[in-house]
This record gives structure tokens, sequence and C-alpha cells, in this order.
């Protein structure tokens, strides 16, 4: 079992390259959003590298160091399979979600890991009644590059809500 | 005519008369009827019946606690000084707030934030402030006894590493109240071995309680709506099984995982998906774990269902919030002598429940659906026929025998 890889909190020089990093992991957390959000769930694994892991975990269980979460990943297969089900298998009732982000920020650079915190709020609206705010967190996540871009070593969507109303369906 | 007709059935439906066939009928009102809610609550969760509130790998050290519910009612469980398990209600004897303010914890003694009071681990009143007064003037009369304003202890059984408790100082006898079958399969399951927490979910589903239970009783639906369980030969119907009505409201529902097969059976169900194959195969994979090679679902009524299914476990506590919405609060965990390739297959396959499991998520889904099908409907009925009328037990799943027996409970449980 792969453990949840601890954020890193440590001083980072406040110069233009890391204006420039975080404007590029803004970017990138916006495009990821917005592709959960347009439903283009598809695209969603091609963030991560293959040995990532992958969780959407209460507070609770963080806190406590358990092991298990919501939705529970580790490598690139797992977060494939969450897909297909999603697409293949699962029966849910239609409904529209929206991520708000805020407050990215690299808190560490670590032997090329990037560690950031931000913020996250997922309004869900069923089909037939207003939009609700369904989950809100601290997103942990530690990037590392690949290519000319940045991929997830690891995205905790740490959720402070105490339940889940109803059903999680999508990835957060 | 008709008119005549439609008021004759509104009218018997609002004087809450059962209808005449019987317990192959539920008529909708049980799941919206504020009145009667609060009569399951006296009657199952305060009454002389058992309720699970936590597992003893929750509250493992002395002094450690973990709050809970019983019905409505919150209550603490505690490890007491001698190594016992006090549950109290967490209100305290002077103005009634909370004592304890933490989900979880550790504490020497509990003190109300309000006044001060001060209780033992057991819920014993140890201290008072200022009881004597100050410059003589004030405190509690000469005759107050700390002995007589605790905190109201419940009555307690540790099953295996489990924990129960009951409002009634005098409940039914616990293995009178889980009955034979029952039991024999909560001890195959908690067979005294320590058992690890791996973690918690906690959903909060819009719809009656009791539906969940049903849902738990209903083989039936489980064949045809969850592929996974019908792909991956988790749970099929074409598959020995026994669906295993008890009394005070249990059930037990036998089953066993054989892997993903084709056959004719399997065929006639439209969420069998021959072609669906996962990338990592782990997630639906069981190690052989039970001699008997068994999968086995126990309700226990009113507050639990314990779930052993591929390699995962889990107590799924049911807390009711109202007529129209309940929280289930699921703990998920294992076997202390578990080896890392155990827990990890038991984390993996946690993904097929809660409020995201491949499985479990449908099951939320089509529960909120249905309190929003009853709703205004209390002069209609459910029709519970599958596998025939009767109440005995079937070696079958293609059935709601568990449902029918249930409501046979129900009703004379409530006089109705």
């Amino acid at each position: 079992m792969k453990q949840r890889i601890t954020p890193l909190v440590a001083p980072v020089p406040r110069d233009s390259k890391l204006v420039s990093l975080e404007q590029e992991i803004r970017f990138l957390f916006e495009e990821v959003a917005d592709s959960l959000d347009q439903d283009e769930v598809e695209r969603f694994p091609g963030y991560f590298i293959d040995d990532c892991i992958y969780q959407v975990v209460s507070r609770e269980n963080y806190a406590e160091g358990l092991p298990q979460a919501a939705i529970y990943c580790e490598g690139i297969n797992m977060v494939r399979d969450r897909v297909i089900a999603l697409r293949e298998t699962q029966v849910y009732v239609a409904r529209i979600w929206r991520h708000f982000l805020s407050g990215i920020r690299v808190t560490a650079i670590d032997q090329g890991n990037v560690h950031v915190r931000s913020n996250f709020l997922v309004t869900e609206a069923m089909s037939d009644s207003e939009p609700t705010m369904f989950l809100v967190g601290q997103y942990l996540d530690v990037l590392v590059r690949v290519g000319n871009g940045l991929r997830f070593r690891q995205r905790l969507a740490v959720y402070d809500n105490h339940h889940i109303r109803r059903s999680l369906i999508l990835p957060v | 005519m008709e008119q005549a007709m439609a008021e004759e059935v509104t009218a018997r439906a609002a004087a809450r008369h059962w209808p005449d066939e019987g317990w192959s009928r539920i008529p909708y009102w049980v799941y919206t009827d504020e009145a009667l809610y609060q009569r399951e609550l006296d009657t199952f969760f305060y009454g002389p019946t058992w309720n699970y509130v936590a597992l003893e790998c929750e509250v493992m050290e002395r002094g450690s606690y973990k709050r809970s519910w019983i019905g409505e009612r919150q209550v603490v469980v505690v490890r007491g000084n001698d190594d016992a398990i006090h549950v109290w209600e967490n209100r305290c004897a002077h103005r009634g707030a909370r004592v304890c303010w933490k989900n979880k914890g550790r504490e020497d003694s509990f003190t109300c934030p309000y006044h001060q009071w001060n209780y033992a681990l057991d819920g014993s009143l140890q201290g008072v402030p200022l009881k004597r007064g100050v410059l003589k003037k004030g405190g509690m009369p000469a005759d107050f006894d700390n002995t007589q304003h605790g905190l109201r202890p419940l009555s307690v059984h540790v099953e295996g590493g489990s924990i129960w408790a009951s409002f009634s100082g005098s409940p039914i006898p616990f293995d009178e109240y889980c009955g034979e079958e029952v039991l024999a399969c909560m001890r195959r399951q908690f067979p005294g071995k320590k058992l690890r927490l791996l973690g918690y979910s906690r959903q909060l589903i819009p719809s009656n309680w009791k539906l969940y239970f049903e849902n738990l009783k209903d083989p039936y639906h489980a064949t045809l709506l969850h592929s996974f369980l019908i792909t991956f030969g988790l749970w099929r119907a074409d598959t020995q099984s026994e669906s295993i009505p008890c009394d005070e409201g249990h059930s037990v529902m036998v089953s066993r995982n054989v892997g993903k097969k084709k056959t004719d059976a399997a065929a006639e169900i439209a969420r069998f998906k021959e072609a669906l194959e996962l990338h990592d195969a782990d997630t639906v994979t069981p190690r052989p774990e039970f001699d008997d090679g068994k999968v086995i679902a126990i309700t226990h009524f009113p507050s639990v269902v314990i779930h052993q299914q591929a390699n995962t476990f889990g107590m799924r506590h049911v807390i009711p919030k109202g007529t129209g919405s309940f929280e289930l609060a699921w703990t998920f965990f294992g076997y202390e002598d578990d080896d890392e390739a155990m827990t990890r297959l038991r984390v993996r396959h946690a993904n097929l429940y809660g409020p995201a499991g491949f499985v479990a998520m449908e099951d939320g889904e089509v529960l909120s659906e249905s309190q929003l099908g009853v709703h205004h409907y209390g002069h209609h009925n459910a029709v519970v026929e599958m596998g025939g009328r009767e109440t005995e037990r079937q070696d079958h799943m293609v059935t709601e025998v568990l449902i029918r027996a249930f409501y046979k409970y129900y009703r004379r449980a409530l006089g109705l």
C-alpha cells in the first residue's frame, strides 16, 4: 500500500521563477477542474504520472492517518478504472458540478517535487433544484515535471464536509 | 363511484390502516409519518433493544473516547480506568449542554465547559465547582448528592470487538436479541481477534432510514442494479445463496464470490457487462479468507448493517435524522494480524462502498429517488411479492422475503 506523501512546507524564494511556476500550476488546476465541469472525465487520468496517488478523502481520515478514502486510487490504472466505471456501469441521476479554486500556493520544492496547497469548492445542481454547496476542502498536491508540463504524483482532495450528501459521483 | 373509492383509500391511509394484503404491501406513509417516526425511535432505538455504537479498536487506551449516536441521541463511548467500556448520554446532568465537544479524543475525566461539572470516565459526577458557595454564600443545598446526578449511563455489551449499548437498564439479553443465526454470522466475522480501524465514510442520504435496511434485505435489486457485483461475480443470482429472515427485524444474506463468468442466467441480466475489463483487477479480486467461501451481509436492526464483501469489512451505522433523512456512517476495518497485502486489499475493495463506491453510490441514488417518489403518496403501497408472499427463509436471492419478514415484525412491534 502506498503511503500518502506528507505535504512539505519549506521556504520558497518568492522570485519571478516562482511567480511563473504558480501561474503554470494555476493554469493546470483550472484546466483539470474545467475538464471535470465540462464532463470530459476521460481526460482526467492524463494529468497523473503512472505511479500516482489520487484520493478524495475526509479530513477525519486524513487527520487520523487512516488509509481508507471515499475514492482511493494508487496507480494510474485505478484512476482509469474510475472513468470506466463512471461511463460504463454507474447508475446515477445526472447533475451539474462546478469547481471553484482559490489560494493556490507552492509550499515547498523538494528534489523535483512541487508541493502545492489550494482550496476547492464544488457546487452541485440537480436538474430540478438549485445548486448546493456540495464539497469544500483542500487539495494537497505533489507535482512533478514531465517533458514540458507538470503532472500529479499525488492529488489528495481532503474534504471538510462531515457528510457527503447523497453520493459522490465524479472525481474532485 | 371512482371518487368515492379514492376517498375511502385516502381515509384508510390517513387512519394508518395497513393494507389488507398484509406484509406483501408497504404503505408509503411509513416513510413520511412524523408521529410514527417518534414511535420508531422510542421502540427500536430507545427501548430494550441493542444498538451498535463503536468498535473497540476506536477506543484502545484508557480515557479514549468516541462520540456516537443511537437514534437522534448522541452518546459517548469511553474506555474506563478499569479497561471496561462505558457509554453515556452526551448531556450534562446540570443544564443539558453537551459535555463532550469533540468526535474523538482522550481525557482523564470530562468537564462540562458551561459550569465545569466534572465527570469520571464512567460518567459519574465527581465535582461541582463552588458546591459549598463563596464566602459562605451560595452553593448547592447541603443534601445535594453527587451520586444522583451523573451522566445517564447505558447498558453495554462487547461482542468480539464490536460495542453495543441500550438505553434500557434491563434490555433483552444480547444473545437473545440477536438470535442464533445472526450471532453465528457475527462470531464468524468477529471471532475475538483484535480489529484494526481503516477509516470512515459518512453520507447523508435524503431518504427514510428504513429504506436502507430494506435495501440490504433486497438481494433481488443487487443482482440487477449493481453492474460491478454482477459482472465481477461478487454477488450474482446464479450462485449458491440464502436469504434468511431472523427475529427482531434482523436478517442475513449469504452469497459467494465466483469471479467473472458468463452463464445463460447472466446473459439475461442487462447490467452484466461481458466486455467490461478493469485496468487494475485487484479492485474486484478477493483473496480467499473464510473457509466456508461465503459472502455475508447481516442487517442488525435497527442500527447497523455489517458487511463482508470481497476483502472489505464494514459497519454501516444507520443514524436517523427525521423521517426523510439519515446519516450512514461507514466504519471500515480489518484484523490487527492482517498482513500488509491483506490491508491493501481491504482498503482497495472499500472502493466498492461508501458515498463514491462502485456499488454503494447507486444505492444512495435509488434511495434518494425512492423517498422523492413516495412523498405525498401515503395512500399508495409498495408491492413486495418477489419470491412469493410468505416469510420463510429461501435458498436463493430472487426474493423480497426479507422485506416481508421485516414488516411482519415491524407491524407487531408497533401494533399496526
